[in-house]
């Protein structure tokens, strides 16, 4: 490819008409980008690097699947036998899931440590919060798709959540299934969704991309580039770092497609789906969990749902949480009330983000387990559901009360100047009052 | 869920959890692993064994377990050859096509054909066995947690006697591995129930071991392909990321 400098008299030719290669040549080669970022900065553009894989395989998974109820759990059997290499590009697509999922869920919480949420990148991080939201609906359709019992109990549990709004419930989920039960036409629908899904995800990743590179990336120190001093192009410096981190990544990928293909997976989504037989544990995929256990936290005797029971149904408070727990992501910029971005400068924060992280753990453990289980052998009484209530009010305590309150009450440790000095002339002479101030614009 | 029983005995080794696994209803017994010839990186089948299992699988389970993702052309892969995968294949008919008065007719299975199921529907094969519909066995051992080890001792755990006090259901027997321990399908396997080929003594635990190597190869045929591509995949990656390392730490030298 050639670098846009107008070598080629074609390239010239077409750039003086559309200028896509002044457009490569800014934002991938010259695109300036703090020097400092870490290895916690690869995890964008691996998620853009796993879309790209779930896209193409799955574009050829669908080249072989056949969406109807009667044939789709043997289509995949078929690919996974017949279709040359099919068991390949299946085990890729059915573990790209979880990968993608790690891989911005590492990205998610780099921005949670970072503060790169904050002004003047709200927009960066909505549209971020957006594309969690598409490939969480295209996850959950996607695992529909073969049929199998946990496919089919999955989507029964799920669709039926939304009978719990008041009034239209019952209509909506007969809208959502085409039906009076998950049939075909939910299978059919869910198909072409999660063929759509992808392609509105690659739609708000150029926005996301677009936010970026005009607010720019936030580094390990929260501060703003100062001038070229702070900055290094982005190629080659960030291309090479990106593909190590590829490598690196691609390793750990490879390893369970194909020395562990089915780690992810629920052996029961093995057996083909049977709406007369409900399997013992109905539990959706590992990302969903902490989610899932938000839902079942709400019991009748949970405290949070006491004081609001007279407003609506255990089961509609558990709908709202679970939806709310990831909304509430839109409102963080403003919740979050530190004019710091960076931990390394928030003491407090620092701690509670460690307890944050910790929390989510013990959500996606509970989300795994009935309910009803002991969670220790030596606490007779305290089961799964307790433990989920408990950390699910801690999910809503961290954001909603904690985020603004640090703001105000905690002292944050003096900032350095810029990201090529950042070690303070004098060993911190900076008075703690005046990292107080607001951070500058960008 | 058992498959994450490695991240969640971690947390419970951090002391956070009690390692207790929610265990279905009645008290099923921990599943003892097995070793497997195809387990582990460079796992691979026992021909051999895979033959016996399917001798195993022929005389005892397909009398009411059906294998319909499996064609018998594949049986190429354990070592059968092109004769002998026809004559085991012509032992069933098919529906064929309708001859030029458009009566229906049948023919003998080829090849190509899946394996012919023991009951022609679910209502029959409920008839035939008590009420209870024995599953399809293509992928028995990737739809059961424990696997092939679930397998083997389902097929070694039946009890003559259950314990005192286990009121049994009607044509029920008592299996200790079992979850509720109480299982419609009667003791498969007894000593001597087939002959092998290879003279290997037909034992109990003999046969259990060969027809869940046999299901394993049913339930995952590609499995040696997967295995082998997977150690040149990455090796392959372990070479092409030291490079990007090195590079990596070239480009980046002049920074600072």
């Amino acid at each position: 490819m050639s670098n846009g400098n107008g070598q080629s008299g074609l390239v010239k030719w077409i750039d003086e008409r559309l200028p896509v290669f002044t457009f490569m040549q800014h934002e991938l080669n010259d695109y300036p980008t703090p020097k400092n970022l870490s290895y916690w900065w690869n995890f964008g553009s691996l998620a853009g690097f796993v879309l790209v894989v779930m896209i193409v395989t799955g574009i050829m998974l669908a080249m072989n699947y056949t969406p109807h109820v009667d044939y789709a759990f043997d289509s995949v059997e078929r690919i996974m036998r017949d279709v040359n290499y099919g068991w390949l590009l299946r085990y890729i697509h059915m573990n790209g899931g979880s990968m993608f999922f790690i891989v911005v869920y590492i990205h998610i919480f780099r921005g949670l440590y970072y503060g790169s949420y904050k002004s003047p990148r709200e927009l960066l991080w909505m549209l971020g919060v957006i594309i969690l939201i598409l490939m969480m609906a295209t996850a959950f359709m996607g695992y529909v798709l073969p049929w199998g019992q946990m496919s089919f109990w999955g989507a029964t549990v799920i669709t039926n959540l939304f009978s719990a709004i008041p009034l239209i419930g019952e209509d909506v989920v007969t809208w959502l299934w085409g039906g009076f039960a998950v049939e075909n036409p939910t299978l059919n629908r869910f198909y072409s969704l999660h063929y759509l899904f992808p392609f509105l995800i690659v739609g708000v990743v150029v926005l996301h991309m677009v936010a970026l590179h005009t607010t720019k990336s936030n580094n390990p120190l929260g501060i703003d580039a100062k001038g070229p001093q702070d900055t290094i192009p982005f190629h080659p410096y960030y291309t090479m770092k990106d593909y190590f981190g590829i490598g690196v990544f691609l390793i750990f990928f490879a390893g369970f497609v194909f020395f562990a293909p089915n780690f992810f997976g629920e052996p029961d989504n093995y057996i083909e789906a049977d709406p007369l037989v409900t399997p013992p544990h109905i539990v959706p995929e590992w990302y969903f969990l902490p989610y899932y256990a938000i839902l079942r936290a709400f019991t009748e005797d949970y405290f949070l749902y006491v004081p609001i029971s007279w407003l609506m149904s255990a089961k509609l408070a558990g709908v709202i949480a679970m939806f709310g727990s990831i909304f509430v992501l839109f409102a963080l910029p403003w919740l979050d009330t530190s004019p710091v971005r960076s931990a390394r400068f928030r003491p407090i924060y620092k701690q509670f983000f460690w307890l944050f992280l910790i929390n989510c753990f013990i959500l996606g453990v509970v989300g795994a387990k009935a309910p009803d289980d002991q969670v220790f052998t030596w606490f007779e009484g305290f089961q799964y559901v307790h433990l989920g209530q408990i950390t699910t009010a801690y999910y809503f305590f961290h954001f909603l009360i904690l985020f603004p309150l640090l703001g105000k009450l905690e002292r944050p440790k003096p900032i350095p100047k810029s990201i090529s000095e950042p070690v303070l002339p004098g060993g911190g002479t900076v008075a703690a009052g005046a990292a107080a101030k607001p951070m500058e614009k960008a | 869920m058992m498959r994450r029983a490695g991240f969640l005995t971690t947390l419970a080794a951090l002391g956070l959890f009690a390692s207790q696994t929610a265990q279905a209803a009645g008290d099923a017994h921990p599943i003892p692993s097995q070793e497997w010839s195809h387990s582990g990186l460079f796992g691979t089948f026992d021909q051999a064994q895979l033959q016996r299992g399917f001798t195993v699988y022929q005389n005892v389970c397909a009398g009411c377990h059906s294998l319909r993702l499996v064609a018998y052309r594949n049986l190429a892969a354990i070592g059968l050859t092109e004769d002998e995968i026809k004559a085991v294949a012509a032992e069933q008919e098919v529906d064929g096509e309708p001859d030029e008065d458009g009566e229906p007719t049948t023919r003998p299975a080829i090849p190509a054909d899946r394996f012919v199921p023991p009951f022609p529907n679910e209502q029959a094969a409920r008839a035939a066995n008590g009420g209870s519909m024995p599953p399809d066995l293509s992928l028995m051992t990737k739809a059961r947690i424990g696997g092939p080890d679930y397998l083997y001792a389902l097929l070694v755990g039946y009890q003559d006697e259950a314990p005192e006090g286990v009121e049994m259901g009607e044509g029920m027997s008592y299996n200790i591995y079992y979850p509720g321990n109480q299982i419609a399908m009667a003791a498969p396997l007894a000593e001597g129930a087939v002959d092998y080929a290879d003279g290997t003594e037909a034992s109990v635990e003999q046969m259990a071991k060969d027809v869940t190597a046999f299901l394993s190869w049913a339930a995952e045929p590609e499995l040696e392909d997967r295995k082998r591509m997977g150690v040149k995949v990455l090796l392959f990656l372990i070479v092409l990321t030291g490079l990007f390392y090195a590079v990596k730490k070239k480009v980046w030298a002049d920074v600072h």
